[in-house]
């Protein structure tokens, strides 16, 4: 079996996995932000917070819990990190730097991840597990409820009530994400992933010296870090490191788990707005643009010049040897389509296409699928925007699920789509300009400034993989990239909550022949089209100048 | 916050075309004037004045995106007077002022159009001497004077100096200055037929007229004001649609922006007329140019049908009605019931009833008589008599009253009339009812008909000869224009008077897809209502006081233009021809006018990919060249590159100012066709025009020595 057929059926069969997967989870999750029954363990975390998980919010109330959450999320990461010279179980590492401390709090509340430490190097047991790790957890599902509350902006009307934020953060914990993670860890640890409090091993090497090994909670944290799109790595390495993702099969289930929340809030979405086709429409958006950039990726890694990648069967540098280039492939595109960041190989060794196409799905706002919640309200934002241009076609005025498209609406939706552009091409524009960022190049040409445009893109999209090379653990790097994550997530999310709260006071449009259908392969097409043209228009000169420049070069 | 505001802007009426064209008119067209789908290329040269005075930077702000191009112009004229040996900055800079010109142009080319007939309506108002009425004394004041609540005396020849209801008196009055219907029209005090409007000429008779407005903001002040676009408010759908192009413009703003740092890191400097250049092709200027044109034009696509709109509001809902309410007299049906059939007892044949019918109805003027002497002509021959050539011949005319004619000639008297009252009469007379003359009646009433019974009196007795069907006739058309209607999503719910046994026989036959009998005004304001709450838009048209309120509930009310001030007022529309079918023709403009602007945005977003595909190889080829493959359009040099993409973002306006005036074609059929049909003209076609354009441009400035 060739290489490419052996990619090729990988994919069929994450595609398989991911269809089984897909009706049980999304209505599941539907069900879980439906019911109104709480769990014993729920009702003690409310008092224990002294929330009341019954109050319907308007969208500000909403707001003002997913800020102040996070705010305090990121103070306590901070200060855990640090203080880790005087706590225990912290293997001996010292307190974080400021500018480090901050970047790696917002990193890991934003759902973001980005890393300019070396994990293994680093961060202690205490700092991991009970920092990083519950941010794993609670930024994920706090992704989820802002989409859920977008979504009851549409499936209701004539309120501006749109749920519990405490009530839809701790149910996307206990519920959806903590029992998965579970089932994931065990799957992993039983596949060979390492799950221990162990210290700091001295290994011989074969080739003489000697080698680092820490042990660590690094199953549990592995699937977290997939199923809630995190990517943060136990290790520096992240998922290329085989105490992570020790074989071909964990490689595979790992991409399934990163993938298998977005996918699946499409099913609950339509449920939820009482129509699972508008769910389907959303998901072949997604799944069309996902199947097409591992295509295209595959396209690149594979189709080689010169003699070593000839014999190595495709563009093998930066890859394990393990995965090889197929799997490689899907995980770089499904890691950057997502916002988890997780890498298995290093997005700066694909050829200049490739590492191009994984910018370009980080820079569609990751809506293919998306994170875990953000995808679906992007995608979601991207709907509006595109039933705005074409629905006029109809002879209509917009409108998207029975809501109309007013003047507030696209105020709102134009909003969330300038938010990350301007973080990106601003805080790369800035960095290109000033004298000192351009420094932490280890290349230069085209691909040094994709270093830089990847590292922006990747913090402001809320990603976290990076384009190994540049160095970010500077003043510089750790405050932009740190201010990036911040405003890429929640100015975003203040947009949708304000949408979602005008969406659910108007009153429902009926629909009718005239309408404009939205479950219907052509405005699949549309909106794909919408999608790739307004983020290639925004991206293409940047794009030019780093992996255009270099992938067409030869 | 949806913003209520209504903005009160009105386009306007034409005074300039009689509204059917089976009606003579001695009113002529102005010269000028163009009808709707016609475009005349020498208006664009008529407005390039207009256009240059657009210039104006504090008229430009109003158009965001136009404005950026408007600053870039300056931008690059600038930075071509520092270094005037730049041919390039030049012609750079001479094609940006004029992508702004020809945006100006289309807007005033727009309203060219409207000035035109403002000019027809000024003539109409002239100043007119009021004669006030202070109890019983008059006297003369300037039509300007008046205030609310002024009496005014109006005779034969005098302008009405105001708009204001008749409250004492009747007189034909000539509105051919707001209607351009030259025919008079009756107004009288009290009823639905008591508004005047200033400025039309009082014909025959002396009347009495309230005033109801005070001087310059009367109808035809207002429709001065709305034509001249002095009061044009930019519509909600507009507003929000110039807020995604701001946002796009800030996104490609950011874009060039940022791109100079990146340049210099890859070792080539981007001059500032590139960078405007690069600027001025990725921003929607195609749309940003039309987009106040399409509106403009929309509106005035309703005033050429001689609808006057009070607000743009008023046209986008049109375009998303869901609910029409017709009234079913007038729109649907031809007005009156019309004899259909004949339908003897037995005994009596066709042509002996049609006879008796026939005679019967001489003396009926109604137009049910007058249908029944016409069938009586078509189906049987026979001719129709003059009530003289029947010498003693004792004609009894119809009624309210008697509800019967008839005639009594050669010692038969013959009666035709509503069923109750020529039984009574039958029986008077010692005669009976045969029984299939009952049952004929139940079968007529049944079908939603009007039976008429003719009843003869002779030496052989008293009895029925048989009944007429008088029906209610729908207008020819009507079912297909329903089809159409449902296709659009459209239902259609016909209001009317009747009982709900004939109300439902009309519906089925005409088409609609319900309908409201023994409608009050009450019931079709609970009509309204209930269609609202399911968050529908409902259109309707009206012309009572009583309906005032349902035409205000409405999202789309129109009101005729016979109608009281009161429904006037009430309405968001007035329809100068009075015409209630004219409601679907609204609708369709509503739909086209979004169509219009949809098309053309997507297609001004989807021509940006061509112009990157000249532009970036032109710009970075140099230093990568590995760029020089996007160059698909093997463009001759970057300067004629970048060239040809900025000619080509003008031209493209200037272009398109035809279709954004007569508006893109429509055609009722349901929304997925549409898309499809839309999407792939101008979506598919926006990607491709582009390549072919700017190649073209390409070949030529190739030809230009010293270039290329």
């Amino acid at each position: 079996m060739g290489p490419v057929l052996a990619g090729v059926l990988q994919l069929l069969a994450l595609m398989g996995a991911l269809a089984l997967a897909y009706i049980p989870l999304g209505t599941y999750m539907a069900k879980v932000y439906s019911t109104d029954k709480h769990w014993r363990v729920e009702k003690w975390i409310y008092k224990g917070i002294g929330a009341n998980p019954d109050t319907e919010m308007r969208w500000t109330a909403y707001l003002r819990g997913v800020l102040a959450f996070s705010a305090v999320g990121v103070l306590f990461l901070y200060l855990l990190q640090r203080l880790q010279g005087v706590l225990p179980g912290s293997l001996g590492f010292q307190a974080i730097d400021p500018d480090q401390a901050f970047n790696t709090a917002v990193s890991f509340v934003t759902n973001t991840n980005w890393q300019s430490y070396y994990g293994e190097q680093a961060m202690g047991h205490v700092v991991q597990t009970a920092g990083l790790a519950v941010q794993n957890f609670v930024s994920a599902a706090v992704g989820i409820a802002v989409a859920v509350a977008l979504v009851r902006g549409f499936a209701r009307s004539r309120t501006g009530e749109l749920g519990n934020f405490w009530s839809d953060m701790v149910r996307g914990v206990t519920r959806i994400l903590l029992p998965g993670a579970f089932i994931a860890a065990i799957v992993l640890v039983a596949c060979g992933a390492i799950q221990n409090f162990s210290g700091i091993h001295e290994v011989g090497q074969f080739m003489g010296g000697s080698q680092q090994w820490n042990g660590g909670a690094v199953a549990s944290q592995e699937a977290i870090k997939e199923f809630g799109t995190n990517g943060g790595g136990y290790f520096n390495a992240n998922s290329a490191h085989p105490f992570e993702n020790p074989t071909p099969f964990t490689n595979l289930f790992e991409i399934f788990l990163l993938l298998v929340i977005p996918f699946s809030l499409t099913r609950t979405f339509g449920v939820m707005v009482g129509s699972v086709k508008q769910g389907y429409a959303i998901l072949a958006t997604m799944a069309t643009i996902w199947v097409g950039f591992v295509a295209l990726m595959m396209w690149t890694e594979f189709a080689h010049h010169g003699p070593a990648l000839q014999i190595a069967g495709g563009a093998m540098e930066g890859k394990e040897v393990r995965f090889g280039v197929g799997s490689s492939s899907i995980f770089a595109v499904s890691t950057t389509l997502t916002s988890t960041g997780a890498v298995d190989s290093f997005h700066s060794s694909f050829t200049g296409l490739g590492g191009g196409i994984t910018m370009l799905g980080m820079m569609l706002g990751e809506i293919a699928p998306g994170g875990t919640g953000s995808g679906l309200y992007g995608m979601l934002i991207m709907a509006i925007i595109a039933v705005f241009i074409a629905g006029l076609m109809v002879g209509r005025t917009p409108e998207y699920l029975g809501k109309k498209i007013g003047t507030r609406e696209i105020k709102l939706a134009a909003c969330y789509i300038l938010v990350t552009p301007a973080l990106v091409l601003v805080f790369a524009g800035v960095a290109m300009a000033l004298p000192t960022p351009v420094h932490s190049m280890t290349n230069s040409g085209a691909h040094g400034f994709s270093e830089i445009l990847y590292a922006y893109t990747s913090a402001a999209n809320n990603n976290g993989s990076a384009f190994a090379g540049l160095n970010a653990d500077t003043q510089w790097f750790n405050t932009t990239l740190g201010l990036a994550m911040a405003l890429g997530r929640f100015l975003p999310m203040v947009f949708v909550l304000a949408l979602a709260g005008s969406l659910a006071e108007q009153r429902p449009v009926p629909e009718t022949a005239g309408t404009l259908r939205t479950n219907k392969p052509l405005f699949v097409g549309l909106l794909v089209g919408a999608i790739l043209i307004i983020t290639g228009l925004t991206y293409f000169p940047a794009l030019a100048l780093g992996p255009l420049a270099e992938g067409l070069a030869s | 916050m949806t913003t209520r505001t209504e903005s009160e802007e009105m386009s306007t009426a034409t005074p300039t075309r009689a509204p059917h064209s089976d009606v003579p008119t001695g009113h002529k067209s102005p010269e000028g004037r163009v009808g709707a789908g016609l475009f005349d290329p020498q208006q664009l040269l008529k407005s390039l004045p207009d256009a240059c005075r657009k210039l104006d930077p504090r008229v430009m702000v109003k158009s965001p995106v136009m404005f950026v191009v408007w600053i870039g112009s300056v931008l690059t004229t600038v930075f071509s007077f520092k270094d005037p040996g730049d041919w390039f900055g030049w012609t750079i800079s001479a094609w940006l002022w004029l992508t702004v010109v020809f945006a100006n142009l289309a807007e005033a080319v727009a309203e060219g159009r409207g000035k035109a007939q403002a000019d027809t309506l000024r003539k109409a108002k002239t100043d007119t001497v009021a004669r006030r009425l202070t109890g019983a004394v008059e006297e003369q004041v300037p039509g300007t004077g008046l205030r609310i609540g002024d009496l005014v005396v109006c005779e034969s020849g005098d302008i009405i100096p105001g708009d204001g209801d008749v409250v004492e008196g009747v007189a034909s009055v000539d509105e051919s200055a707001i209607t351009g219907e030259s025919a008079p029209v009756i107004r009288e005090s009290g009823g639905d037929r008591s508004a005047v409007t200033g400025g039309t000429k009082v014909l025959s008779d002396r009347i009495v007229i309230k005033i109801t407005t005070k001087p310059g903001e009367t109808f035809i002040d207002r429709m001065i004001s709305l034509v001249e676009g002095a009061a044009r408010q930019k519509t909600p759908n507009e507003i929000a649609l110039n807020i995604l192009l701001a946002s796009l413009t800030i996104v490609f703003l950011l874009a060039v922006a940022t791109l100079p740092p990146f340049a210099d890191y890859a070792g080539t400097h981007l001059t500032m007329v590139v960078l405007v250049a690069l600027l001025v092709c990725l921003i929607p200027t195609t749309i940003g140019a039309l987009l106040s044109a399409i509106g403009i034009a929309g509106m005035d696509r309703l005033v050429q049908r001689n609808v006057l709109a009070m607000s743009g509001r008023a046209v986008e809902a049109a375009g998303d009605v869901s609910t029409l309410l017709l009234d079913k007299t007038g729109t649907i049906t031809l007005g009156n019931r019309q004899a259909a059939e004949f339908v003897p007892v037995s005994g009596v044949t066709e042509a002996e009833l049609a006879d008796a019918a026939q005679l019967s109805s001489l003396a009926d003027e109604t137009p049910e008589g007058r249908s029944i002497v016409v069938l009586a002509k078509e189906t049987y021959g026979l001719r129709e008599r003059h009530q003289g050539e029947l010498t003693g011949a004792e004609w009894i005319e119809f009624t309210a009253q008697t509800r019967m004619s008839g005639v009594d000639v050669d010692g038969r008297r013959i009666r035709k009339g509503a069923a109750g009252s020529v039984v009574k009469w039958v029986e008077e007379r010692g005669g009976t009812v045969a029984e299939d003359a009952d049952a004929a009646t139940d079968r007529i009433s049944e079908a939603g008909g009007t039976p008429l019974l003719v009843a003869v009196e002779d030496p052989q007795g008293a009895r029925v000869l048989g009944v007429i069907h008088l029906k209610d006739v729908v207008k020819q058309g009507m079912r297909e224009r329903f089809d159409e209607l449902r296709r659009m999503g459209i239902k259609t719910v016909m209001i009317t008077g009747d009982n709900p046994l004939t109300a439902r026989a009309i519906a089925e036959e005409a088409g609609v897809d319900d309908f409201l009998a023994e409608a009050t005004p009450e019931d079709k304001m609970a009509l309204i209502k209930r269609e609202q709450a399911g968050g529908k838009l409902v259109a309707m048209t009206g012309d009572g006081t009583n309906d005032a309120p349902a035409l205000a509930q409405a999202d789309v009310g129109v009101a005729m233009n016979t109608g009281t001030s009161a429904a006037k007022e009430a309405g968001n529309m007035v329809d100068l021809d009075s015409n209630p079918t004219k409601l679907i023709e609204i609708v369709e403009i509503g739909k086209q006018l979004l169509i219009t602007r949809g098309a053309l945005t997507t297609f001004s977003i989807a021509n940006d990919v061509a112009k990157y595909f000249a532009i970036i190889p032109a710009l970075f080829a140099a230093v990568y060249p590995g760029l020089d493959k996007l160059n698909i359009m093997g463009l001759s040099s970057p300067d004629s590159a970048i060239l040809s993409a900025v000619v080509f973002n003008a031209l493209i306006i200037i272009a398109l100012v035809p279709l954004s005036l007569k508006g893109v074609q429509y055609r009722p059929v349901s929304a997925d066709k549409m898309l499809r049909r839309n999407l792939t003209i101008y979506g598919i076609g926006g990607l491709i025009a582009p390549f072919v354009g700017i190649k073209l441009i390409d070949l030529l400035i190739s030809l230009i020595p010293g270039i290329g």
